[in-house]
């Protein structure tokens, strides 16, 4: 029991401890990618003792320490409360819904399996979508209890935005779910390990390459980031719904964006492209096509899976700011008519089609 | 489900469910419902019924919730609706909170032994609440009642389109 417990302890703090520095780094990574893209100088002004030298390392001390000595402003006429309570909510579904990402298989140690996925959930996928679903309520609050008519209007575009690329999202994810034929992530990412026509990785992405661009197209949307940052967009509203924040609340919300272009690489990464798969690589060792085999010990296997995950997440990540700093922002009947008339028809035609396909194989 | 989680948690429930009814905001109103909402999905876990907890929170919290927020916010519903219409208002929905409150503690004094008590560990099977179970329950024994919920959602569907054609055109 209590070894039980303290498994999952570690499994928590582990994804935290991983999770909440890797969205520091993207902090950083940003402007200097934004910096390269614009081809100028940039993030170099945090200096430590007048040594600047080590720009990430600065950065992610100096960024911290910066927004916590700042001061805290709840405006006139605001809700206190709720003012307080947004970044809270906007932080907290974001962050437990990677409670269901599995970042490795088993790891066996003594006689004892541990699932390398903090809560192996039956329901796993949906278990993602309702946690996704609940991140719309920190906008539309940090807007509201403002007081402010940008952050209001920020977040009234916020919430229009995010219910309306639920649904393709969601449909993708159905697709998904057609095609592994269930609702578990580990089972999913297992299902991912197969190899088609005795060499192929069959990643899900090559079942499914319709769904992978609808989720893509809906993930970013719903991290809010260029070019789909109607809720913030910086020339008209300021800053959007969390203009009115200052010091750790508006780190909070900072934060949280990057945490979100993390969950979304984790769920493209998981759905999509093999999830902890390693191509080739088993339980027991690598066993490439043409029968050469090579035996690794478990503890390295399960290091080289987590690692996998790891990569191929942080890779999505950086993937996701790059797409920030080359397209400009949508209008925002662009943004409507692309969702609602673009990605959701073609979500419901890819479902179809999927149906059809597996009715048309089954034996 | 121990008596432990649940009269805790069935009595933060009802706590937000008077902050629905009890406050003046309508902002805080929605939220207090927000939050009863996610509370029930609370209870379905501890009921084993994981699928229908999932979707409870995608749809109710997810989304009919935000379109309340969504509403309330557009309008800007502040204390200005006239006092005579309020308390019409007030008479109507109490009205109707009684007969829903009388339908559902009717069991509780009437029907004594329907109701299997709490704390009662009904042992159920491996597949309860997992979403092959429902599916095929949805789609074998409940499946007209989930046709004709489909069908009514579809003239809902068509009927908001005619609306919103009508102040169009």
């Amino acid at each position: 029991m209590l070894i039980d417990v303290t498994i999952i302890v570690i499994k928590v703090l582990a994804v935290i401890g991983l999770v909440m520095p890797l969205a520091g780094i993207l902090g950083w990574i940003e402007r200097k990618g934004s910096a390269l893209i614009h081809d100028r100088v940039g993030a170099n002004r945090a200096s430590i003792l007048g040594f600047s030298g080590a720009g990430l390392v600065n950065t992610m001390v100096a960024d911290p320490i910066k927004f916590i000595t700042k001061e805290d402003i709840i405006p006139r006429g605001a809700d206190r409360l709720l003012h307080t309570l947004a970044p809270c909510i906007n932080l907290l579904p974001v962050l437990i819904a990677f409670a269901v990402l599995p970042f490795g298989d088993v790891l066996i140690v003594g006689d004892r399996e541990i699932n390398l996925q903090v809560a192996p959930l039956g329901v796993g996928v949906m278990y993602l979508l309702a946690m996704m679903s609940l991140g719309v309520y920190g906008v539309v609050l940090g807007g509201w209890a403002s007081n402010n008519r940008w952050a209001l209007l920020g977040g009234i575009r916020g919430s229009a935005q995010m219910i309306s690329y639920e649904l393709p999202m969601g449909l993708a994810i159905v697709s998904m779910i057609l095609t592994y034929n269930t609702l578990d992530l580990q089972e999913m990412a297992r299902a991912q390990g197969e190899l088609l026509w005795g060499w192929l990785p069959a990643w899900g992405i090559l079942y499914q390459p319709v769904a992978f661009v609808i989720f893509l197209i809906a993930g970013i949307a719903e991290s809010k980031r260029i070019p789909f940052d109607l809720p913030e967009s910086e020339s008209e509203l300021i800053s959007g719904y969390f203009t009115e924040y200052s010091g750790v609340k508006h780190l909070m919300f900072f934060m949280t964006d990057f945490v979100e272009v993390i969950i979304v690489s984790g769920m493209i990464t998981t759905l999509f492209f093999g999830g902890w798969q390693v191509p080739y690589l088993s339980a027991t060792g690598f066993e490439f096509p043409g029968d050469t085999a090579i035996a690794l010990p478990h503890l390295l296997v399960v290091v080289l899976q987590i690692a996998a995950f790891t990569i191929k997440t942080v890779f999505f990540c950086w993937f996701q700011i790059m797409i920030r700093w080359t397209v400009p922002r949508f209008r925002y009947d662009q943004l409507m008519q692309l969702g609602w008339l673009g990605l959701l028809p073609l979500g419901f035609v890819n479902i179809i089609a999927t149906a059809l396909m597996i009715l048309a194989t089954q034996d | 489900m121990s008596p432990y989680v649940f009269f805790p948690l069935a009595a933060t429930i009802i706590a937000f469910a008077l902050g629905v009814v009890l406050n003046r905001h309508p902002i805080r109103s929605a939220l207090c419902l927000a939050v009863t909402l996610f509370l029930l999905a609370v209870v379905f876990v501890f009921l084993d019924a994981h699928l229908v907890a999932a979707l409870q929170i995608i749809v109710y919290a997810g989304a009919i919730l935000v379109l309340f927020l969504f509403v309330i916010m557009l309008l800007n519903l502040e204390a200005d609706v006239p006092l005579k219409r309020r308390r019409n208002m007030t008479l109507a929905a109490s009205t109707v909170g009684v007969i829903f409150a009388a339908a559902t503690l009717r069991p509780l004094f009437f029907g004594a032994g329907e109701l299997p008590g709490i704390g009662l560990e009904a042992p159920v099977d491996a597949a309860f609440g997992s979403a092959e179970a429902i599916g095929h329950r949805l789609f074998t024994h409940f499946v007209l009642p989930f046709e004709i919920t489909s069908v009514l959602l579809l003239v809902a569907v068509l009927g908001a389109v005619v609306l919103a054609k009508k102040r169009m055109g």
